[in-house]
């Protein structure tokens, strides 16, 4: 398979907090890959990094096969094909939901209102929700706004999407109606990176495992070996305090 | 409710005080010719105290974001130029800046002003930076996740401030601005020293007529209180609806 992204010896500092230390991350075209471990750990500023949120302050990221760096022409290109789903939806409130899909569409993809508006219904249908199209994201349940979220992204077509803790503001019953549709998505062939602590969705999704703390990767394998028996003491500690509860 | 009870009892004060003899109501009497032709003159500097206000209004706002926007760089530079414009205009009285800019500027620059624009500039200029301030702070308001998710589908500085982050802050401010306008009401009276034909201009030169300043100032207190009473009961019809919106 294809690499897609290249993390290589990547480091990066809040003042004197240090958030990543030279952490390294290969994904290939397809691939899943959900990164969980305690809060503070460097997983959210990770994926952050690799869609150019965060800038990075020494090592390389690549994208794509483009070189991640602070020059515009570098960020706007690894923007377009990085798609974001953040914890808190960030849907944007003074629009309608169809507003909201398809403004990135109509000025960054240079699409025009019909076309963008067809592109929309597609991936309202997607997630289940066309008939919201024209209500405001204050009307919508915190599960469907996720699902707006997740339509916009997909509205402007990205080879990857990264889900930042995607369903931890959500209501507990609203979470399956979430995770439903990324496991869709998944099986579509989408490459994800999710950053989450819902291990039913880890195990029936994941290609590949990754355990952090203290800013580092202590752990990175299948599921199944991952849940069972992994090498590191203190991912085993992790693992024993979100299973058994 | 409170605006017509407080009316009313201005009037009767007013009234009585008619009574006693000292004053001379004739000025401004309706009934006769000569009071309709001075309420007329007082009443026709309506036109240049509202022109005045809303252009100096309109174009203060313009200048207001304009200097907003770099308070919100990471470039020290840019904020320090912002801090410098906001930290200066406000520093000089509005009279002193509508002096400066009709009698001082013409001949610093070379060029010829007229009493109209010398005023409305002046006006502008003084208030741009509390506009600045009012958008500073409602852009500020603004949650970091809208920027971040206008990132995350790849939309340039100018649409994310255009389409996301302006349109919100600009929602939150309506009701600061609706202020504004009624300050700057209130200050266009201070351009009557250059000779805007504006309300108080008109006033002061009936009493200079008639010497009779006690009649024509009560006339022009009301013109002004009835003027900035419908324009923040406007303001506030404005504050209530984009309540209910949400």
């Amino acid at each position: 398979m294809d690499r897609i992204i290249h993390v290589e010896k990547i480091s990066k500092s809040f003042g004197d907090f240090q958030a990543l230390k030279e952490v390294s991350l290969d994904v290939s075209a397809g691939e899943r890959v959900v990164i969980c471990g305690p809060s503070g750990s460097g997983k959210s500023t990770l994926i952050r990094c690799i869609n150019g949120l965060e800038a990075h302050q020494s090592g390389k990221i690549e994208v794509d096969g483009l070189l991640l760096n602070q020059s515009t022409e570098s960020l706007s290109m690894v923007k377009s094909k990085v798609g974001m789903v953040f914890q808190q939806f960030n849907l944007f409130p003074h629009l309608t939901v169809m507003e909201n899909l398809t403004l990135g569409p109509i000025r960054a993809r240079k699409m025009s209102k019909s076309e963008a508006d067809d592109l929309a219904m597609k991936y309202l249908e997607r997630v289940r929700i066309p008939e919201q199209a024209n209500k405001y994201p204050i009307q919508l349940s915190g599960g469907q706004q996720q699902r707006v979220a997740i339509a916009r992204s997909l509205c402007m077509e990205p080879k990857i999407i990264l889900f930042d803790e995607p369903t931890s503001a959500l209501d507990p019953e609203m979470i399956k109606e979430v995770l439903e549709v990324m496991t869709e998505l998944a099986n579509s062939g989408m490459t994800m990176i999710c950053v989450t602590h819902e291990t039913g969705f880890a195990r029936n999704v994941a290609d590949k495992m990754v355990f952090m703390d203290c800013g580092e990767i202590i752990e990175s394998a299948e599921p199944h070996k991952f849940f069972t028996n992994p090498d590191s003491q203190r991912c085993q500690e992790f693992l024993d305090k979100i299973l058994h509860h | 409710m409170t605006m017509q009870k407080l009316l009313i009892g201005i009037s009767f004060a007013i009234l009585l005080s008619g009574c006693s003899g000292n004053w001379g109501w004739y000025v401004v009497n309706p009934t006769t010719e000569g009071g309709i032709i001075n309420l007329k003159f007082l009443l026709s500097g309506l036109y240049y105290t509202i022109l005045t206000s809303v252009v100096a209004i309109v174009i203060s706002i313009v200048i207001g974001l304009i200097i907003a926007l770099p308070a919100l760089s990471k470039n020290r530079f840019l904020r320090g130029i912002n801090r410098f414009y906001v930290e200066i205009v406000r520093a000089v009285p509005i009279l002193v800046l509508i002096l400066w800019v009709y009698y001082g500027l013409p001949q610093m620059a070379g060029i010829t002003i007229d009493v109209f624009w010398a005023g409305v500039i002046a006006l502008a200029l003084s208030d741009s930076a509390f506009e600045a301030e009012i958008f500073r702070a409602g852009i500020q308001s603004v949650d970091r996740g809208q920027y971040e998710a206008s990132h995350s589908i790849s939309l340039n500085y100018t649409d994310t401030m255009r389409f996301v982050i302006l349109p919100q802050a600009i929602r939150r401010v309506l009701p600061a601005l609706g202020n504004q306008l009624v300050y700057m009401l209130k200050m266009s009276s201070l351009v009557s020293v250059i000779g805007m034909q504006e309300l108080t201009r008109k006033a002061n030169e009936l009493v200079v007529t008639e010497y009779r300043p006690l009649e024509v100032y009560t006339v022009l207190v009301l013109e002004y209180l009835v003027l900035i009473l419908i324009v923040s009961g406007g303001v506030r019809w404005l504050e209530n609806r984009m309540a209910t919106d949400k």
